[in-house]
């Protein structure tokens, strides 16, 4: 699986994997294929996206530490950057699309919809971790900082599931929220699990 | 299925009809799963034939109507209505149907008859979404008397010139154009006159966000989104802005003096 990772061109690759569904609700628009509504399925689907792309980026390190695939970790960066291309997509579609671009609008709509506060606000959580992605900024952060600052995902995680469960609640349909939820909860509990004591080091034979 | 121009007030519309896939395509019936494409994926199931109605409560002459005798109790007319969804998006539709008070005053309301509740269909083995519990089965609707006899207010059995379709309700259901579209009860087994307002299925769920009435207001928002805009399904474009909802969706002159005098803030 390495071998396979760390293949020329697994990187083009993943980023083509990665893009696919931005490729494919592309293709739905310009070819009126998104349904009846197109604007709310569009929004939407850019909003599942979101979440899928997230849950994919904090399954990285666990996967890589659980089955050993090392070679993973030069993919969670993409998976990140993604995750933060989707919902800057959703969020523009939500205030071009439905709101047509109406500062009034939007500004009585995000103040009025706690749930659309509450995704903005999710959205500005990625922003520095975005914007943080780049060599230059990790090496000027430093690693330690750099990982306190990515901490931030404790934070962005349930914003987002409060974001989506808030959208779902009003009509009771709340089992794809449950999902979600126990994929976040499982992969962010997994980074602070209690570690099992180190093996004590080799005693030196008297 | 046959029918006449409908000579009620504001029966027909001037708006141009949604496209008969749309109407047919894109449906909120939950009993069939809670995306709105799978009513008309999943909705072959339903039976609509044979099909009975009680009707009873306070009234003189309760009794179970036979879809046969409900097709011809009174002369099928067509009506174009429009229909505001709770949700932000409207359509334009061809019913086919006569008013519901042809209905009732068969079967002699009592004095005390002051509410009309609607009983949906809620049977697991036709209608795979009752399985879950999204909502609280079977699905509820009512009406204030006087609202259930406004001769607008339609018990439809067919669109677009044919027989209801499984997935908009068949075989028959109640059209109130004034209200939002949850209000409109799809495949109806029962119909009780009450004496004390019903409680209806959202409200039952809900009751911050879905009131009795339910009357569609551009003024009054729904806790989590405006309702002051809606999009008409197949006629707006990704970026077309969304058009101004009518108060009563536009049926203010028909049915506003039902509500004088009331806080439609209050009692939405």
């Amino acid at each position: 699986m390495n071998r396979l990772l760390l293949h020329p061109l697994a990187r083009p690759a993943c980023w083509l994997l990665l893009a696919s569904p931005a490729l494919g609700l592309l293709a739905l628009a310009l070819g009126d294929g998104l349904g009846p509504n197109p604007a709310e399925a569009l929004i939407r689907q850019l909003g599942d996206w979101t979440l899928r792309a997230l849950c994919l980026t904090l399954a990285i390190t666990p996967l890589r530490q659980a089955l050993g695939w090392t070679a993973l970790a030069r993919f969670r960066r993409a998976a990140g950057v993604a995750t933060f291309a989707y919902g800057s997509l959703h969020w523009l579609a939500y205030a071009w699309l439905d709101q047509g671009l109406d500062l009034h609008a939007l500004w009585t709509d995000v103040a009025k919809r706690p749930f659309i506060l509450v995704g903005t606000a999710a959205w500005l959580t990625m922003v520095p971790l975005a914007a943080t992605s780049v060599d230059a900024a990790v090496r000027r952060l430093g690693g330690a900082a750099w990982r306190r600052l990515h901490r931030l995902c404790y934070l962005l995680a349930p914003l987002a599931l409060l974001h989506f469960w808030w959208m779902r609640a009003g009509k009771n349909n709340l089992a794809e929220v449950g999902v979600y939820t126990l994929l976040l909860a499982g992969l962010l509990l997994w980074r602070v699990r209690p570690r099992g004591r180190r093996a004590p080091p080799p005693q030196a034979e008297m | 299925l046959p029918a006449q121009r409908s000579g009620v007030a504001g029966a027909l519309v001037m708006d141009k009809p949604t496209a008969y896939a749309d109407v047919t395509g894109y449906n909120n019936f939950y009993e069939f799963g809670t995306d709105k494409a799978d009513p008309a994926r999943l909705a072959h199931t339903l039976r609509p034939r044979p099909w009975t109605v009680m009707v009873d409560g306070a009234c003189a002459k309760p009794r179970r109507f036979g879809l046969e005798e409900l097709l011809s109790l009174a002369p099928m007319e067509d009506r174009l209505y429009r229909l505001r969804c709770v949700e932000g998006w409207s359509m334009v539709i061809p019913w086919v149907g006569y008013s519901l008070a042809e209905l009732i005053r068969r079967v002699e309301p009592t004095g005390n008859a002051r509410y009309v509740e609607f009983i949906s269909l809620a049977d697991k083995a036709q209608m795979p979404g009752v399985r879950s519990s999204v909502l609280d089965w079977p699905y509820r609707e009512g009406l204030r008397l006087d609202e259930a006899l406004h001769p607008l207010t339609l018990l439809a059995f067919g669109l677009y010139g044919e027989v209801l379709p499984h997935q908009n309700g068949a075989p028959l259901r109640l059209v109130v154009p004034w209200k939002y579209g949850f209000k409109s009860a799809k495949s109806i087994v029962h119909i009780r006159l009450l004496d004390k307002q019903p409680v209806a299925s959202w409200e039952r769920a809900n009751p911050q966000e879905y009131g009795f009435y339910s009357n569609v207001n551009p003024q009054v928002d729904h806790p989590r989104w405006s309702q002051a805009t809606e999009r008409r399904i197949g006629e707006d474009g990704l970026f077309t802005k969304k058009r101004p909802t009518l108060m009563f969706n536009g049926y203010e002159p028909q049915v506003g003096q039902l509500y004088a005098g009331m806080d439609l803030r209050r009692q939405f």
